[in-house]
């Protein structure tokens, strides 16, 4: 069966709704990992590989593939389920993630999975990948795009602003940034722990097409995505607005939640308010 | 002695042939390599001038890339490039290549084995006037404890220029690092670089010189120097730190002493790699001729190569201890 996008809003909420079950199903049975900034994430990555992105789960090195680097690496749990639930492997081996062996390593890594564009989790280094994948791109005389999700907290890596100068410098027009503004980092809120914002004046300083929009909002996810593909001179950059733990009321804006596993009896109670 | 003695006799001194920095060398080959070939690009930051990149990003401007002062994203931008199947150069200082940059190149290059080429130059003491701050002394050690990093240090022009050429050909990370001052060609005009494998000048009965870069120069007239005292002290340049070429090293062991000779503090270098072979291999006795776990300074690249140990007399007088002559 060939994999098909939707532009289907009822459908895409459903496959979010899927993606996070995933994500906590695969989390519980490891015992650990990066559940809340994985289920802030998931609507925008959901929108990404099922509405937006052009790509082939049967040949993940299809050369006119859109890109999708995972900056925020720690959220390697929400790339899984996506790639699982569109074809990328089965989805069996979601529950092998962080065991030995395993090719769903803690953070995400490219010579271990298939559609795994390039090894993350060291913060901070992502964008600066996706500007050269664009640049290349471009030399290549290929339209395809590069999407790169950033962590609100990740911000606060200088190489961001090295590589969101370089981005705006060579007028990278097919890559848009999506900020996971979830607002909370380990050792908690984001404002508290060295402010980010503001973000948006922030990134319009430095030369990009600022969208805002509710992260979690599916309608204002693709709308957002189909707006930067028409900006057309420079990069544009998607803040999602997002709540860390999205989905389980138990996790959500819980700072508590950016590296812990739920336990069995969490994932039941979460599996039970996600329906 | 045979005849291989008198083919090096004259080449650590004497009028140089076609002296030239190995980054001149690069500047060079880079040019006619980018002619050969349309996929590579090169990255540079804002040291185009000194790094010798200038000149094809002169000739092919939609294919260099200049990202400022930004070394750490200069990485990423290459990394990133080497995934749409481009062949990425990225040059600037030693230093800052490798130090600044270092967290990138271990989680982005190397973890994802991405075929980028990191060449920088201005390596080692002869940096000179700039001092401390510009002098890298850390550079192969930081290279060389990366999991899938190769890492070179080419001893004359014509060396590089194969260097060049021959990591084109390869895929995966490999860090070449180059030097700012003139360098006499040591080479042999039929030299053909391979990766991995040293080029054996001689070898000696009573000692053998392991030596890479500019040292293999002053290997070479340390052996001179050692000959007309009797002692037979042979020269391996050794241009390929990491995969060290361990049948060299072995062999180099069997006149049972060794000296490393090498423009990087003795800690980590080709000294430390050549000690890890042999201590577990074959113990043998190992001096090292390196900058002794210290910062450099100002002066000329003479002067500093006297103050810091790295002179022909130091590698004689070194041999000279060892053999209580």
């Amino acid at each position: 069966m060939s994999f098909v996008l939707s532009n289907d809003i009822a459908y895409l909420k459903q496959r979010a709704r899927d993606v996070r079950i995933e994500i906590l199903k695969m989390l519980t049975v490891a015992g650990s990992g990066h559940t809340g900034g994985s289920l802030s994430g998931a609507d925008i990555v959901t929108a990404l590989y099922f509405f937006k992105m052009r790509h082939k789960p049967d040949a993940p090195d299809w050369r006119e593939r859109d890109r999708f680097i995972l900056s925020k690496g720690h959220a390697a749990p929400l790339l899984y389920a996506v790639l699982a639930l569109a074809g990328y492997f089965d989805k069996g081996l979601l529950t092998t993630l962080r065991k030995i062996d395993s090719p769903l390593q803690g953070h995400p890594s490219s010579r271990m999975l298939k559609g795994v564009e390039v090894s993350t989790g060291s913060l901070g280094q992502g964008l600066s990948i996706s500007n050269g994948i664009a640049l290349g791109l471009k030399l290549d005389g290929l339209d395809s795009r590069v999407y790169c999700l950033l962590g609100d907290g990740e911000l606060q890596e200088g190489q961001i602003w090295e590589a969101a100068m370089t981005s705006s410098h060579y007028r990278l027009d097919n890559l848009c940034v999506i900020i996971d503004n979830n607002g909370l980092q380990i050792d908690g809120f984001c404002d508290d722990v060295m402010k980010v914002e503001p973000i948006d004046d922030k990134w319009k300083g430095f030369g990009w097409n600022v969208i805002d929009i509710d992260g979690h909002a599916m309608s204002q996810v693709t709308d957002a995505l189909n707006r930067a593909e028409n900006e057309k001179g420079r990069p544009t950059v998607i803040v999602a607005r997002t709540v860390k733990g999205k989905g389980v009321s138990f996790f959500e804006g819980r700072a508590e939640y950016h590296g812990m596993a739920p336990t069995s009896d969490e994932l039941a109670r979460a599996l039970k308010e996600i329906g | 002695m045979g005849e291989r003695v008198h083919d090096i006799a004259g080449q650590g001194k004497g009028p140089d042939r076609k002296a030239a920095a190995t980054r001149d060398a690069y500047g060079k080959a880079l040019l006619e390599l980018g002619k050969k070939r349309s996929d590579v690009v090169v990255l540079d930051a804002d040291l185009s001038n000194s790094t010798k990149t200038r000149s094809f990003a002169h000739a092919f401007p939609e294919r260099f890339f200049n990202m400022g002062i930004s070394e750490q994203d200069m990485v990423g931008t290459a990394a990133g490039l080497s995934l749409t199947g481009k062949l990425p150069f990225a040059s600037t200082f030693a230093i800052f290549e490798t130090g600044r940059a270092w967290e990138q190149i271990r989680q982005t290059l190397c973890y994802s084995r991405l075929n980028v080429k990191l060449v920088a130059t201005h390596g080692g003491i002869t940096v000179g006037e700039d001092g401390a701050s510009h002098q890298a002394l850390e550079d192969i050690a930081l290279m060389r404890v990366l999991p899938e990093m190769t890492v070179i240090v080419p001893a004359d022009g014509l060396e590089t220029e194969q260097v060049i050429n021959a990591i084109a050909d390869y895929h995966g990370p490999v860090y070449v690092r180059l030097g700012r001052s003139k360098v006499p060609v040591l080479m042999p005009d039929d030299y053909l670089f391979r990766l991995g494998r040293a080029h054996i000048f001689h070898l000696g009965k009573d000692a053998n010189i392991i030596a890479s870069g500019i040292m293999v120069n002053e290997a070479i007239t340390a052996r001179n120097v050692l000959g007309e005292r009797g002692i037979d002290a042979g020269v391996i340049n050794m241009p390929t730190i990491k995969p060290l070429d361990e049948d060299a090293v072995l062999r180099a062991a069997d006149s049972g002493l060794i000296v490393t000779a090498e423009e990087h503090s003795v800690i980590g270098g080709l000294g430390s790699a050549v000690c890890e072979l042999l201590s577990e291999k074959r113990p043998t006795r190992v001096r090292r001729v390196g900058v002794k776990d210290r910062f450099g300074r100002s002066g000329k690249p003479e002067e500093l190569m006297r103050v810091y140990g790295l002179t022909s007399g130091d590698i004689a007088d070194t041999i000279l201890g060892e053999l209580n002559r």
